[in-house]
C-alpha cells in the first residue's frame, strides 16, 4: 500500500567485483561514451548547419539514462521530453537512427518527421521524446494504466526535468498514478536548470522528492555520479513497480555540462560552477574504476575506438540518406485514408 | 427492423456493443462509473463491466485525456468521455499535441485510436463557460477525425465507427438531445465517418447543419415551405473529414447554402464549409454564402438572451429570404 510515504535509500552494495561486474561495468560505460560522442558530433553538425531547429544535448548526464535503463527489462516501456537522445540510444535506438532523424532524414527514427525532439522507436518501447513540458506525464501515466489493464507485468519509465514539476502535467499524472498503482517510475532529471532558471528561483520547495508526500508515492532522491549506483536505485523503483504495481517519485541530480539548447550561451552560471561538476563526470567516475579493477588500456581503447567507428558510420549514413517526400505526409497523419 | 429509442441510449448501445466485442476497449470519465453518468449515457455499464473497464476519474481532464491517449499508443482502445467538452479546454494540450500528432511525429509507428466524447455547446442557460462549441478548435487540427450526430441512429453508428478507428476520433454530442428519440436499426449498425446525409429534400436552398442545429435547419425548412420556399436540409454528421461531394451536389441543386451552427461566426465550421463551396460550386451559386451562427459574443446567462444569441428556426429563415431577395442579379 502507498498510504505512508517511504524513503528508500538502499543499503550498500556489496564490494566484490566479478569478471561479470567488470564486463556489465564496461558495457555501460560503452552506452554512456557512445551518448556522449553522439551529442559530441551532434553539436558539430548542427554549427556545420546539417541540423536544423533546436537541438538538447544530454552531456553530463549520460549516466541517469544508461543506469536507469539498465535496471529495465527489453519490454518495458520508456517516455521522456526533448532532450531525448540520451535515452533513445540507452533503450536500444542505433546511432543510425538517431542522427539521421537529427539529419531530418527518411532513415531516422522518425522517418525526418519528428526531429531532435521526437524521437520514437517502437521495436525498442521507446516511446517518445515531446516538446510541450510535462504533458508526457499523464501519457507515461496510460502506458502503465494499459500495462495494469493487460497484467503484462511491464514497468513504465517516466523521465523529466525539474522544469516540469511546475506545470499541471506533473502533479495530474502522478495523481492518477498514485490513486490507480500503476507500475512506473517518474525519474526527475534534476540539473539544476530549466532553461535558464534555476530551481532556486522556481520552486518554494527545492527537494522535488518531496512532492511524492502529498500523492502517498514512493521516493527517493540521489546524485547520478555512479552509474551503478544509479542502476541499483531505479532498480529498486523498478521492482516496487513489477511486483507491487506501485509507482515511485525518484528525483536524479544531475548536470548538464551544454546550455539548454544550441542557441543558449549558458551566462547565467559561472565557469567555476561547471568546471566543479564536470570533476565528477560520470564518464571519467567509470572509466577510473574500469581502469582499477583491471580492465586494461588495451581493451579500453578498443572499447573507444570502437564507440567512434560506430559514430562515424551513423554520420556517414545520415549524411548519405535520402530525404522524405511530401508522399511521407499523408500516411502518416492518418491510418487508413486521408481525411480533409 | 428498427427500435424508437433515446439519443442517449443510442450511445450506451453503441459503447456496450464494442466493449463486449473487444476487450480492448474501456470507458474513462468523470461520473462515468458508481454515478450512472453525469447525463446517464453510461447508466448501468458499471455494473456489466466493472471497474477496469468503467473507470471513474478525478477532475483532471488534462490527466485523464493524457492517460487514455498513453493507453491508446500501446494498444488499448479507449473512450474517453467529458462531462462536457467545454471542459475539453484544459485537456486541449493533450488532444492537439498528442493525440493528433503522435503518428506523424513517430514517422507513423505509433497510431492513437482513442474516442473522446461527452455533450457539445449550449445547455439551457449554463453561462459563458458551459456553452462552448468546441468543434471549430478541434475540426481545423490535422490528425483528428470530428463528428457531430443529429439522430440516435447516427450517434450509435458513428460512435461505434469511432471506437473502432484507427485514429482519434472526437464525438459531438449535444445535451439537449440525449432525450430525442429516433429509429434505430436493430443488430450492427455501423456508419461510415465523412458522409452527410440528406435530411429533406428540397430545390430553392441548401441549408448545412449538424448536431442539434439539424433540428433547427428542419424546422425552419418546414416554416419556409409554408411560405412556398423548398430547403434541402445538409446533415453533416461529420466535420472532419468533411463531406463535400454532398454538399457540392446539393448546392448544384439548389445554388444557394446557408450554413446553420452554434459558436462564433469567426472562422470554424461554416467558414471552412464557404470557402469550399464557392471553390468547388462557383459557378453553380446564384448568391453569398451565408451563416446562421451564434452571435459574436460570450453566451449569456439572461434566457431571453441566451434564445437571442442561439441559432434560431426564424433566424434561418429570414436569412434564406435575405438569400433569395437577392435573386440571380
Amino acid at each position: 500500500m502507498a498510504d505512508t510515504p517511504v524513503s528508500t535509500l538502499g543499503g550498500a552494495a556489496p564490494n566484490t567485483r566479478t569478471s561479470a561486474d567488470l564486463e556489465h561495468l564496461s558495457r555501460l560505460y560503452r552506452e554512456m561514451l557512445l551518448i556522449r560522442r553522439v551529442e559530441e558530433e551532434s553539436a558539430r553538425s548542427y554549427a556545420e548547419g546539417k541540423i536544423g531547429g533546436f537541438l538538447h544535448l544530454y552531456i553530463g548526464q549520460e549516466a541517469v539514462a544508461v543506469g536507469a535503463l539498465a535496471a529495465l527489462r527489453p519490454d518495458d516501456y520508456v517516455i521522456t521530453t526533448y532532450r531525448d537522445h540520451g535515452i533513445a540510444l540507452a533503450k536500444g535506438m542505433s546511432p543510425r537512427a538517431l542522427l539521421a532523424e537529427l539529419y531530418g532524414k527518411a532513415t531516422g527514427c522518425s522517418r525526418g518527421l519528428g526531429g531532435s525532439m521526437h524521437m520514437f522507436d517502437k521495436e525498442h518501447h521507446m516511446l517518445g521524446g515531446y516538446g510541450i513540458v510535462g504533458g508526457h506525464i499523464p501519457i507515461a501515466a496510460g502506458v502503465a494504466f494499459a500495462s495494469k489493464y493487460r497484467g503484462d507485468g511491464r514497468v513504465t519509465l517516466c523521465f523529466f526535468g525539474e522544469g516540469a514539476v511546475s506545470i499541471g502535467g506533473f502533479h495530474e499524472g502522478l495523481s492518477l498514478a498514485a490513486l490507480w498503482k500503476l507500475p512506473i517510475v517518474f525519474i526527475c532529471e534534476n540539473n539544476e536548470y530549466a532553461m535558464g532558471t534555476p530551481l532556486s528561483r522556481s520552486m518554494s520547495v527545492e527537494d522535488v522528492s518531496l512532492k511524492a508526500l502529498g500523492y502517498g508515492m514512493d521516493r527517493d532522491r540521489f546524485f547520478a555520479e555512479d552509474v551503478l549506483e544509479v542502476e541499483k536505485r531505479i532498480g529498486e523503483a523498478v521492482r516496487r513497480a513489477r511486483e507491487h504495481s506501485l509507482p515511485t517519485l525518484v528525483e536524479v541530480r544531475t548536470y548538464r555540462f551544454r546550455g539548454h539548447s544550441m542557441s543558449d550561451p549558458a551566462k547565467y552560471r559561472t565557469q567555476a560552477e561547471l568546471e566543479e561538476h564536470k570533476k565528477r563526470d560520470p564518464l571519467h567516475r567509470s572509466r577510473t574504476a574500469l581502469v582499477e579493477q583491471g580492465l586494461g588500456e588495451a581493451r579500453l581503447d578498443a572499447l573507444e575506438k570502437s564507440v567512434e567507428a560506430e559514430v562515424a558510420d551513423a554520420l556517414e549514413f545520415a549524411a548519405k540518406s535520402p530525404e522524405p517526400t511530401l508522399a511521407d505526409l499523408e500516411p502518416t497523419t492518418y491510418k487508413g485514408p486521408f481525411a480533409y | 427492423m428498427a427500435r424508437s429509442i433515446r439519443f442517449r441510449d443510442a450511445l450506451r448501445e453503441a459503447m456496450i456493443e464494442e466493449m463486449e466485442r473487444d476487450e480492448r476497449v474501456f470507458l474513462m470519465g468523470e461520473e462515468v462509473g458508481h454515478y450512472q453518468g453525469a447525463y446517464k449515457v453510461s447508466e448501468g455499464m458499471l455494473d456489466k463491466f466493472g471497474e477496469k473497464r468503467v473507470v471513474d476519474t478525478p477532475i483532471a481532464e488534462g490527466g485523464f485525456a493524457g492517460v487514455g491517449i498513453g493507453a491508446a499508443m500501446v494498444g488499448l482502445r479507449p473512450i474517453v468521455e467529458f462531462m462536457t467538452w467545454n471542459f475539453s479546454a484544459v485537456a486541449f494540450d493533450q488532444i492537439l499535441n498528442n493525440a493528433a500528432k503522435l503518428r506523424q511525429m513517430s514517422g507513423g509507428q505509433l497510431d492513437c485510436p482513442i474516442v473522446f466524447r461527452g455533450p457539445n455547446a449550449s445547455a439551457r442557460q449554463v453561462g459563458s463557460q458551459h456553452s462552448h462549441a468546441m468543434e471549430h478548435f478541434y475540426a481545423t487540427v490535422p490528425g483528428l477525425k470530428v463528428v457531430a450526430p443529429a439522430f440516435p441512429a447516427d450517434a450509435k453508428g458513428l460512435l461505434k465507427a469511432a471506437i473502432r478507428d484507427d485514429n482519434p476520433v472526437l464525438v459531438m454530442e449535444s445535451e439537449t438531445l440525449y432525450a430525442a428519440k429516433g429509429d434505430v436499426p436493430d443488430g450492427e449498425h455501423l456508419v461510415e465517418i465523412g458522409k452527410a446525409h440528406i435530411a429533406r429534400p428540397g430545390k430553392d436552398v441548401t441549408l448545412a447543419a449538424y448536431s442539434r442545429m439539424t433540428y433547427v435547419a428542419l424546422d425552419a425548412a418546414a416554416a419556409l415551405e409554408k411560405e412556398g420556399i423548398s430547403a434541402e436540409v445538409v446533415d453533416l454528421r461529420s466535420l472532419r473529414p468533411l463531406d463535400e461531394n454532398t454538399l457540392v451536389a446539393s448546392v448544384e441543386r439548389t445554388h444557394r447554402l446557408v450554413v446553420v451552427h452554434e459558436g462564433w461566426p469567426y472562422g470554424g465550421v461554416g467558414a471552412e464549409i464557404a470557402d469550399r463551396v464557392q471553390r468547388l460550386a462557383f459557378d453553380a451559386l446564384d448568391a453569398p454564402v451565408l451563416r446562421v451562427s451564434t452571435l459574436d459574443v460570450p453566451m449569456p446567462y439572461s434566457a431571453k438572451l441566451e434564445q437571442a444569441c442561439m441559432p434560431q428556426a426564424d433566424r434561418v429563415v429570414s436569412t434564406v429570404k435575405r438569400l433569395l431577395a437577392r435573386g440571380r442579379a
